[in-house]
């Protein structure tokens, strides 16, 4: 797995009560590429992350990570190439500290003891949330729970980061430093959002979802700027892309 | 629904009190865990009648919740809202045991009375010990604790994700109680079935974030085993601390102390 590349091919999915959620879906994702997914609610989005680390497996079509398909026997390793951060961190903290929930990972991996501490320090540094380490988990604001979750997936030291709706519930500061964190990182990204402004600051590349389809697939200034496109797909354009209502500069 | 944020409330206190560093609350948490165990033992396994005797045992208690720096009163505030409870339960005991067995001048008193007494002496020392225990080191802590010495993996997994999960948990509940209260208007809603909808909804939702919740697990490598950060050593104050409260509880049961401290006293003096 030396290339951190993701290959989705003729995708489709039904849930098991019939409801299809994926239709044919097929893009290519390249090493250290920043990708947004948008999309109205139910287009398909989750539904589509779920599939990059084999959360779902797929009805039709196939999911390669770095060449690997995803399957039952390569589960463990695609896994821990492709690390996962959820919408509601509640769902992602469920150890009784902070650093017991960084470390949940590391442990799993059979590290030895100072590593994994080690790796839960670099982790949690990273995201600014060292001071949080002894804090149970319901204790902290929306802020530092989404900075703990992801440290939790850091360290782990993925390759690619999968992320679902990562500034939803977050005040415009948080939202702030989270767009900045999230472009420190070199690792290859897919972040699906309703947040578009959060998608143009932080992704050369846009797929737009409908209805369980991909209906376009390409730069994300040009996507944003497909009126038509943007409105068949329940969308609008980024406020940083639109005039300004009040200044009445563009 | 004051009462779940009353609760809430409460248990995010002992959180906070079981986060002290205190001598108490340093000690490894299996020796607390085991000392408690042969407290109860102990305690639970006197007559019916006896009061006195079990005396000594408000010394445990009340020694940990000093050297932990519990708060009394909030303690006891704790203990009187389960002690409904025990009284109900002894509360036909005088009416149905009028046997005399003690006479204190004209006063009479009967069986029913003294064992009366002791089913609530017994019920506040059990319950403050336990209370003390959680206090002074959290429920993880315990559940940490019961694992190692062997309980099975699942129940220890269970108690942390109970504890966990009970604040979000809550917080929906109260959420949906206070959507229904708004629009309910000081009535009482639609009575009972709307009830059942409630806890209909809050099953289904618990049961969609369980699974969400797993996954979140399996994304990072869950094989059925919740291993936790090692961090328990066991140091001879730990060894000390249980072996000394031990032989304690075991004299106390063994031997009335207040009856040969009283012999002794009177014998001393006569």
């Amino acid at each position: 797995m030396s290339h951190h590349t993701i290959s989705v091919r003729g995708l489709g999915f039904s849930y098991p009560d019939g409801t299809r959620a994926l239709e044919d879906v097929s893009f290519e994702v390249g090493h250290g590429e920043a990708i947004a997914v948008v999309g109205a609610n139910g287009a398909g989005k989750s539904t589509l992350l779920m599939h990059l680390n084999g959360l779902l497996s797929p009805s039709e079509g196939e999911v390669r990570i770095g060449g690997t398909p995803v399957t039952r026997s390569t589960l463990k390793d695609i896994r821990r190439t492709v690390g996962m951060v959820f919408q509601d961190p509640d769902d992602q903290l469920f150890m009784p500290s902070v650093f017991e929930d960084v470390a949940f990972g590391p442990m799993n991996l059979g590290l030895p003891a100072d590593d994994v501490a080690a790796r839960a320090d670099e982790a949690l540094r990273r995201v600014g949330a060292a001071h949080l380490k002894e804090r149970p988990p319901y204790r902290l604001s929306g802020g530092e729970k989404r900075a703990a979750a992801i440290a939790t997936v850091l360290a782990m030291e993925p390759n690619m980061l999968v992320m679902d709706e990562p500034s939803s519930g977050l005040d415009p500061q948080a939202r702030r430093r989270l767009i900045e964190l999230l472009a420190s990182f070199e690792h290859t990204r897919i972040v699906a959002t309703h947040d578009l402004d959060l998608a143009a600051a932080l992704c050369e590349r846009t797929i737009v979802m409908s209805a369980g389809r991909v209906t376009a697939d390409g730069p994300t200034r040009e996507v944003f700027s497909d009126d038509g496109l943007l409105a068949a797909s329940g969308l609008e354009r980024p406020l940083g892309m639109q005039a300004c209502p009040v200044c009445g500069e563009g | 629904m004051a009462s779940i944020e009353a609760g809430l409330y409460n248990l995010g206190r002992l959180d906070q009190l079981a986060r002290q560093d205190t001598a108490v609350h340093r000690l490894d948490p299996r020796a607390k865990v085991v000392t408690t165990f042969v407290y109860l033992v102990c305690v639970v396994s006197f007559g019916k009648y006896d009061v006195l005797a079990l005396l000594p045992f408000v010394v445990f208690p009340v020694a940990l919740a000093a050297e932990g720096n519990l708060p009394f009163g909030f303690l006891a505030r704790r203990l009187l809202a389960v002690a409904p409870f025990a009284v109900l339960v002894g509360a036909f005991n005088p009416l149905l045991d009028r046997e005399v067995v003690a006479q204190v001048g004209d006063l009479s008193i009967s069986g029913g009375w003294v064992s009366y007494a002791s089913i609530i002496l017994r019920f506040l020392l059990t319950a403050s010990a336990a209370l003390v225990l959680v206090g002074t080191t959290g429920l993880n802590g315990v559940a940490m604790a019961i694992q190692r010495l062997g309980a099975p993996r699942v129940f220890a997994t269970q108690l942390l994700f109970l504890y966990r999960y009970i604040f979000v948990l809550a917080d929906e509940a109260l959420r949906m109680w206070r959507a229904r209260s708004l629009r309910s208007f000081g009535r009482r809603g639609l009575g009972l079935s709307v009830y059942g909808q409630i806890l209909g909804h809050l099953l289904l939702r618990t049961y969609a974030r369980a699974q969400r919740v797993y996954q979140a697990m399996t994304c990072r490598g869950f094989d059925g085993t919740v291993r936790v950060v090692g961090r328990l050593h066991l140091r001879a104050a730990d060894v000390a601390f249980t072996l000394g409260w031990s032989a304690f509880f075991v004299l106390a049961r063994l031997y009335d102390l207040p009856l040969l401290l009283g012999r002794l006293v009177t014998g001393w003096s006569s």
